[in-house]
């Protein structure tokens, strides 16, 4: 598929105290983005469960991306530790899925980072772009 | 599963519907699985049509809703409240974020954006299909505030906090009270000493026996949660370990300091700043003396350090216009036989103080206006300063000014330890490096962090009156919270599924409030989530081997729903213009608008009338018709049929 037309889906796994006001901040500030770009939005990075990840690739997501509490988390000052753990325990899954595991990317979100959420969305969609969709991809493995 | 649901999809005027095709929406979610009603709303948050929910839910029994509109953090508790009017548990609403997240992100492709918003609408509905009813959980709260920053916006919010019944522990950094107050010397328009203010306010505060107040002492440690804060304060070697209810933050602002050469600062004595110029007009007296030498000329250059287009202060302070042209009016007063010239990008005297604009013209202050691509240059010859400005205001002439001290008037810049304090308390920062309030005009001193509330300067520049204004605000709304000495919270919190909990202990592990526990069930050992602890961050879910602990509202069942949700597909065709359709459909297509459109077209139907005789036919405000008939007329309802007889109102008909 040419990355030219291909638009790969991104699902983003945001937050409600912090990434999300940022995210808002993107749209109210008109900073475009892909529209193939989806958000749902939880209390913590360090909730989200590897099982939701591999609903997003089955139901036909290129990608995850978690705008990642860190530092910023008001929960837990271990959150990017507890959010690591995910992404590893999702990749190994990935990999047992035949789902290359650069399809899954966390960055630390704060709630004024409408320009860095927009860099992260171009960035992943140009990696993703490369990688092609992810029907391909399961479909040569096999 | 839900099968009664309401789907409510705002235009939000035209913020979304300028560029989602929200009308074939409603039509299509009419479709869905479970959904009873699917309407497009002209503003979901309107009274009209908050009222028109309500019916809704009782008149066809509703046991879900979905709203369409604006960012959840603006109107979840608007609808939760529509929700518990109509009988409906809160819970079972779900708010879909279309317009940050959608319109406004996707203008320039509404297409893209109407198909994303059909997904964003098939999620809440998947969602809501499995919501649950929840009751909230009741928790005892401190009736303590601490108050950081004892300037006059929290010395005066501490007054009134305590004249309340509250306890108030005001922490302040230095080692006196009133900030830059203060130091202002005379204020507007009390023509007040700005001293006299702040001991007339600590005196207030002596008085209440219910407020201590600490000096030099800094903010080390915060923890815990709304009604239940754990303030460490350092007081020298002492450290202090408050417990309070809230935090309202009043720490204020620095003056911007200008870098050395900038208009000549620093490189000649005769170059200083506002603030540095009022504590010298203060305490001259006769004769404005400075450094020995007489002063009978002032320049006065604006907007120093603040709307740099290039810089990182963009914003106006807004206050610094009304401080230089007080301050002048003063020298004349006190002084005389003084010349003023104000090198001014634009004057910003708004409200009470253009009087003041208007009198120092009066007086024969000269104004000079020069642009930011032009700006005043500071020449020193002997330390003497000639300024060579373009008049902006005439023929862009360069004139030559010689003048016996330059003042700048410097703006408002956030403090310098307002990052400390922001990752103390989790305050964010707005992109002027200020505190950002939820909401500039919904939720203007609310912060998301619950229970933590901002006023006076440190969320942006004001004027001491905004300051005060912000931190009773902020006061207010705290003692609203604390009041009762009971808050509801949310009862979003974990939850064990008892038959397949093994109690391995790897959720108590990650949990940093203690919240969960073991507990004998049925003969083996279990997870047991104490409520009033749990803040509902679900940490604990994915630690779980035998995925036996959840977090409600963000189930398997609701958040796999949502994924699948947004991944269906949609059958969406080019959007015809509404204008078009309501040309073709006249008062038949206003059916899903605000009832008060429906009456003014049938106001309308066959007549052209003006506002007042308008709102005289239905029975309403004038002020009420003209703002619903001027959207009607944006989205091409209705057009003027120019002006009436007496040429004194418009009048206006149906558009055919």
């Amino acid at each position: 598929m040419s990355t030219e037309t291909f638009s790969p889906k991104i699902l983003v796994f945001s937050t409600d105290k912090i990434s999300d006001p940022g995210i808002d901040q993107a749209g109210l500030r008109k900073l475009h983005y892909s529209p193939s770009v989806y958000v749902i939005s939880l209390p913590c990075s360090s909730g989200i469960k590897p099982r939701w990840i591999m609903r997003a690739f089955k139901q036909g997501f290129d990608g995850v991306f978690i705008a990642a509490d860190g530092h910023e988390c008001s929960y837990s000052p271990k959150c990017a530790e507890h959010t690591n753990t995910i992404i590893v325990e999702s990749q190994k899954m990935m990999k047992e899925n035949n789902i290359n595991p650069k399809r899954i990317r966390m960055a630390a979100l704060c709630s004024v980072c409408a320009e860095p959420f927009v860099s992260h969305m171009g960035n992943f969609s140009k990696i993703l772009s490369e990688l092609g969709s992810l029907e391909t991809e399961v479909y040569k493995a096999q | 599963m839900k099968q009664r649901i309401g789907v409510y999809i705002c235009h939000c005027g035209g913020n979304i519907s300028d560029y989602v095709d929200v009308e074939q929406l409603g039509k299509l979610m009419a479709k869905e699985n479970g959904v009873l009603i699917s309407k497009n709303v002209m503003f979901a948050c309107s009274d009209s049509t908050q009222k028109e929910i309500e019916q809704d839910i009782e008149e066809n029994k509703l046991d879900s809703i979905v709203v369409a509109s604006c960012s959840p953090k603006l109107h979840t508790h608007t609808f939760r409240n529509v929700a518990i009017r109509a009988g409906l548990n809160p819970y079972n609403y779900t708010q879909v974020n279309i317009r940050e997240q959608c319109s406004w992100a996707h203008s320039d492709k509404p297409m893209d954006a109407t198909i994303k918003a059909y997904g964003l609408i098939r999620a809440g509905i998947n969602r809501v299909s499995y919501s649950e009813v929840l009751e909230s959980l009741e928790i005892s709260a401190q009736k303590v505030v601490a108050i950081i920053g004892a300037g006059v916006a929290g010395m005066r919010a501490a007054v009134d906090l305590a004249r309340m019944d509250n306890q108030v522990y005001l922490i302040e950094k230095g080692n006196t009270v009133g900030g830059h107050v203060a130091q202002a010397g005379r204020l507007f328009p009390t023509n007040e000493n700005g001293k006299e203010v702040v001991d007339r306010l600590y005196q207030r505060i002596r008085q209440q026996s219910n407020i201590t107040l600490f000096t030099n002492a800094t903010l080390e440690k915060v923890s815990g949660s709304i009604g239940n804060f754990w303030i460490e304060v350092k007081l020298g070697s002492e450290e202090l370990k408050l417990n309070v209810g809230s935090v309202l933050v009043t720490t204020g602002f620095d003056f911007y300091d200008p870098k050395e050469g900038e208009f000549g600062y620093r490189l000649s004595d005769r170059v200083i700043t506002l603030p540095d110029f009022n504590k010298m007009v203060e305490n001259s007296k006769g004769k404005l003396i400075h450094n020995g030498k007489s002063v009978k000329s002032v320049a006065y250059i604006y907007c120093v350090g603040n709307r740099q287009s290039k810089g990182e202060n963009r914003y106006c302070s807004r206050q610094c216009c009304t401080a230089a042209i007080h301050s002048s009016l003063h020298v004349h007063e006190k002084f005389e036989d003084m010349t003023a010239y104000h090198l001014f990008r634009d004057i910003r005297t708004y409200g009470k103080q253009e009087l003041l604009y208007q009198q120092s013209s009066k007086n024969g202050d000269i104004y000079i206006r020069f642009e930011e691509k032009e700006p005043p240059v500071v020449e020193l010859k002997n330390g003497n300063p000639t300024i060579k400005v373009k008049d902006y205001l005439t023929t862009k002439r360069e004139l030559t000014l010689d003048t016996d001290l330059v003042v700048l008037v410097t703006g408002m810049v956030p403090r310098t330890d307002s990052n400390s304090v922001s990752s103390k308390l989790k305050i964010p920062i707005g992109i002027d490096r200020f505190f950002n309030e939820i909401h500039p005009k919904l939720k203007p001193v609310e912060t998301v962090i619950k229970g933590v509330y901002i006023g006076g300067a440190c969320q942006g520049p004001k004027n001491i009156n905004e300051s005060v204004q912000s931190a009773l605000s902020g006061a207010a709304k705290i003692n609203a919270t604390l009041k009762s000495g009971n808050i509801n919270l949310e009862p979003i919190i974990a939850r064990v599924n008892a038959d397949s909990c093994l109690w391995c202990g790897k959720c108590a592990e990650v949990c940093e409030y203690d919240a969960i526990s073991s507990i004998a069930n049925g003969g083996k050992l279990i997870a047991e989530v104490n409520k009033a602890t749990c803040k509902g961050c679900g940490i604990c879910a994915p630690t779980c081997p035998s995925n036996a602990i959840e977090l409600a509202q963000f189930t398997d069942n609701e958040i796999e729903s949502m994924i699948d949700g947004l991944m269906s597909k949609a059958e969406i065709s080019p959007r015809v213009e509404s204008q078009q359709n309501n040309q073709k459909a006249g008062v038949q297509s206003l059916a899903g608008y605000p009832k008060i459109w429906r009456t003014i077209a049938n106001a309308l139907e066959g007549n052209t009338l003006t506002i007042p005789q308008i709102a005289e036919k239905i029975d309403q405000e004038a002020s009420l018709v003209t703002w619903h008939l001027m959207t009607m007329n944006r989205y091409g309802f209705v057009e003027s049929a120019g002006l009436n007889d007496n040429e004194d109102y418009f009048m206006y008909k149906l558009k055919k």
